[in-house]
């Protein structure tokens, strides 16, 4: 990453001025010019530096309370096939392949699933377990009791 | 929120426009004013329905690292612990979770070093060993929620 894409980075990651011309407003503050800058997010945006540009919302206030970490110990052989299943459900926001840390750990696909409260997670829950069939060994749900920190990165 | 901020968030979560006046042309789609629509996201983060307004980034594309921690904390001991892990800037999210691992955090590093480094700091503060999960695969990341 360049300089001046760090510049731009630090300048927007926690959200752009809420006025007519925001991008002309972060070049001014960087010292580039507007097109300049359009053009450094248009590449970002491009290549997967930027997954979007827009509202992020937050789960609580959407009246998503039931927000779980489903954990699943699927076979290795097949955790790549089934993970992009699983991904592509829609009530599923993130999906992850993470190592197995054994005797404590022995979990290795991790997917976020919200509900409005627990028992339509479960049933989304129960969705998902015909997906993995004869892969599955064991899951788990982990739900959120309370968020301690969530700040922006800090780039 | 009525049924505007509705169309506003399950219409703007990705997709803002990169031109010279975004909200006019993001407001147009939503038959809004650019002054409604820049009201609206105001008062939307203003009162948290909204935690952001802006690029999503993907840390570890800017060349950071991200790592899933997990530590299992005896009830007694949590809010000291919690405490612990909270004053580490390189935290940027840390949940309570029900399970016998109940605190989840995320470690956002400049390298793999520096995960390594935060994480003796944190096992030697909180004085429980902390299970590293980092991201092996991606299979998708995208937020669906609707309002």
């Amino acid at each position: 990453m360049n300089a001046i894409d760090g510049k731009i980075v630090r300048a927007t990651q926690a959200g752009l001025p809420l006025v007519p011309q925001p991008y002309a407003e972060v070049a001014r503050r960087i010292g580039i010019s507007e097109e300049a800058l359009l053009s450094r997010l248009k590449a970002m945006l491009a290549d997967g530096r930027i997954r979007r540009i827009g509202a992020v919302p937050n789960h609580y206030a959407l009246g998503y309370r039931a927000n779980a970490m489903t954990v699943w110990d699927v076979d290795d052989a097949q955790v790549d096939e089934l993970g992009r299943q699983v991904g592509a459900l829609p009530f599923v926001s993130h999906c992850y392949r993470r190592p197995r840390r054994l005797p404590h750990w022995r979990y290795n696909l991790f997917a976020m699933v919200h509900g409005r409260d627990r028992a339509e997670t479960q049933r989304l829950v129960d969705e998902m377990v015909p997906v993995l069939g004869k892969a599955l060994r064991a899951s788990d749900v982990l739900y959120s009791v309370r968020i301690l920190k969530k700040t922006g990165l800090r780039l | 929120m009525d049924e505007t901020d509705r169309r506003i968030i399950n219409g703007l979560q990705g997709g803002f426009p990169l031109c010279a006046r975004p909200y006019a042309a993001a407001a147009e789609k939503l038959s809004l004013t650019e002054d409604a629509l820049l009201s609206r996201v105001r008062h939307l983060l203003e009162t948290k329905v909204l935690t952001r307004f802006g690029p999503l980034f993907d840390a570890e594309r800017l060349g950071g690292e991200l790592t899933l921690c997990a530590m299992s904390v005896p009830g007694a001991d949590f809010e000291r612990v919690a405490a612990v892990v909270n004053a580490f800037p390189e935290v940027a999210h840390n949940y309570e979770r029900e399970h016998v691992y109940n605190l989840w955090f995320v470690l956002a590093t400049a390298c793999g070093a520096d995960t390594g480094r935060v994480i003796s700091l944190i096992e030697e503060g909180a004085g429980y060993p902390v299970l590293q999960l980092p991201r092996e695969a991606e299979y998708f990341v995208e937020l669906k929620l609707v309002a």
